[in-house]
């Protein structure tokens, strides 16, 4: 080994040694509601060198995570980020209706900050999942929802059905994972022993993995899972024609799946946002979370919503404890109310009531109607994000975070409610999300007692 | 050439989920949110030919796609979630749920570019 320091070697020749590369081990991956925990992360002078045992999702997330930051600007100009957080403090405690509003790949740890944020204000706070899960966190509030956790799934489940999902796209390790390929303990045969079927309205990568595909006509959840209440029940139809079309498949299709429902061992109903954006929104996880719950007369019977982003499930949670209500909340009368048509983003942005916005971990700019983004653009919009994407161009106050879960760490919940804690593996020159808040939470309190 | 009218279902897709992980201002990524799936009975009732342009329009905007041929029901249109699917919908009416139409937005489409002859016997010449 030359020593890289002799007289003899001219210095501005020497490349400076690269330190050993580390491997990170059991890194949490943020992307999706499925939170693989068995991720690998090679880490050499605090690069991101190497992604093993990811999706592509989840590589392109993690390899990514430490490039294309935005600048902490004031209205396009570049600042520092205390001026960022003064602004966003100041736009905050003179605006007369404000939101809260993203949370759902951020921290529970920023979560709670946020939460408490909105109250000071005496704002609006919200999340994603009240345009996308929320009707199935509303059905939860009527019915309830009878569920168990993804390693029950894998060690138990000899039925599965996706109903309005398509993991193998959105989830992309969901079914070798959790739900069709994994041995576990009383499912020793794997994907052998577990009959999978897909209910959805057109062909797609998992319903071509499913031993069934039941291809249902668009809108029609709420009268599927009517039909199957009451097929597993016993119940009379009044329809003598076994081939009569139920939401555009034969009766006796839906009468085999209710037989096949019932014999299982351990079933477990996987739902996306075919069923819960779907006509009747919250009526059809409603009526579904009946049927799970009728089911357990015969047999064990479980459903688990296929969370999208990385800690939405956690919005719910950090909501729930704090507030009360898990979504669409607002504090103007000095106590959490909640109504998800009046409080929820897309109802203060489509009335145009609110007056400024303190968005956290989520992208409007991609996510939202373009008439909500076009109100949010004419108003003072604060937004804490790690990567330039499709609001950091227009924001008022843009504030650059530390990406949560590679240079920040804290807590998600997975799809199925389980907490885990997601790391920091590198170090980054940025602020958590956490930090930011607590800042503009401490400035603002500060103004109110000057 | 003729119009049609459908609903509009927006999805997630693997490219799309990928794509927006490495830049959401990517051509990689604008390509694929424009990359409409659509029934190959469809397409010919359009004359358009796979990697073909249409224009998508619902009460509240209009967009420009690329139409490319899948195994879904007629009458359905699938494109990927993203900004360029969120300018045919609107936020302010969300039947008091907060949910738009995400899954149901009523569209119509007509062809930009046009195949001169029915798309089965364009693929056949080629």
């Amino acid at each position: 080994m030359p020593d890289t320091t002799s007289s003899q070697v001219p210095l501005e020749n020497v490349t400076p040694r690269p330190t050993d590369i580390t491997v990170h081990r059991s890194v949490v991956c943020t992307f999706c509601g499925c939170l693989c925990d068995d991720i690998e992360v090679e880490v050499q002078d605090n690069q991101i060198r190497k992604v093993k045992k990811a999706c592509l999702i989840g590589r392109n997330k993690i390899m990514h995570s430490q490039s294309n930051s935005p600048r902490p600007t004031i209205q396009g100009r570049e600042v520092s980020i205390a001026d960022t957080i003064a602004e966003a403090a100041r736009i905050l405690r003179t605006a007369k209706f404000p939101l809260v509003y993203g949370l759902s790949s951020a921290t529970t740890e920023a979560q709670k900050e946020l939460v408490e944020i909105a109250e000071i204000l005496d704002g609006n706070l919200d999340n994603p999942s009240s345009y996308c899960h929320g009707p199935g966190v509303m059905a939860r509030q009527q019915v309830g929802l009878a569920t168990c956790t993804l390693g029950e799934v894998k060690n138990r489940a000899d039925l599965v059905i996706f109903w309005g999902c398509n993991p193998m796209e959105s989830h992309m390790r969901h079914l070798s994972r959790y739900s069709s390929q994994p041995k576990g303990l009383f499912t020793g045969e794997g994907r052998k022993g577990r009959k999978i079927i897909a209910i959805d309205i057109r062909p797609t990568a998992t319903t071509k993995a499913a031993d069934q595909f039941i291809q249902v006509e668009p809108g029609t959840t709420f009268e599927t899972a009517t039909v199957l209440r009451a097929l597993v029940r016993g119940l009379k139809l009044g329809i003598s024609d076994d081939n009569a079309l139920v939401a555009g498949v034969p009766l006796r299709v839906w009468r085999e799946l209710a037989e096949a429902i019932k014999s299982c061992k351990y079933g477990v109903i996987f739902f996306g946002l075919g069923v819960t954006q779907c006509r009747g929104r919250d009526l059809n996880p409603e009526q579904l979370s009946v049927l799970v719950r009728e089911v357990n007369d015969f047999t064990r019977f479980y459903a688990i919503p296929m969370r999208g982003h990385g800690n939405v499930a956690g919005c719910n949670q950090v909501m729930g404890w704090q507030t009360g209500y898990p979504l669409a909340v607002n504090f103007s009368r000095g106590y959490p109310r909640y109504n998800p048509g009046e409080f929820s983003v897309l109802g203060l942005l489509g009335r145009k009531e609110i007056d400024a916005a303190l968005i956290v971990a989520t992208d409007p700019g991609a996510h939202l109607p373009q008439d909500s983004v076009r109100y949010l653009r004419d108003i003072p919009t604060i937004y804490l994000e790690p990567h330039n994407n499709t609001t950091t161009g227009w924001a008022t106050v843009v504030i650059p975070v530390a990406p949560a879960g590679v240079a920040a760490a804290g807590t998600f919940y997975r799809m199925d409610n389980i907490p885990l804690r997601v790391k920091k593996i590198v170090e980054s020159p940025l602020p958590s999300d956490e930090e930011v808040l607590r800042s503009i939470k401490e400035k603002i309190v500060h103004a109110q007692d000057c | 050439m003729g119009g049609l009218s459908g609903l509009l279902v927006t999805v997630r897709s693997s490219k799309q989920g990928a794509e927006m992980m490495t830049s959401k201002l990517s051509e990689d990524y604008l390509r694929e949110i424009s990359s409409l799936r659509i029934n190959a009975g469809d397409m010919q009732t359009l004359c358009v030919a796979d990697g073909q342009r249409a224009r998508m329009k619902s009460p509240y905007g209009e967009v420009t796609v690329t139409c490319h041929t899948a195994d879904v029901p007629s009458g359905l249109f699938f494109l990927p979630l993203g900004p360029l699917a969120n300018q045919l919908f609107s936020g302010a009416n969300t039947e008091g749920t907060g949910v738009p139409d995400w899954k149901r937005q009523r569209v119509t489409i007509e062809a930009l570019e046009t195949t001169s002859v029915p798309v089965e016997e364009h693929s056949h010449d080629a």
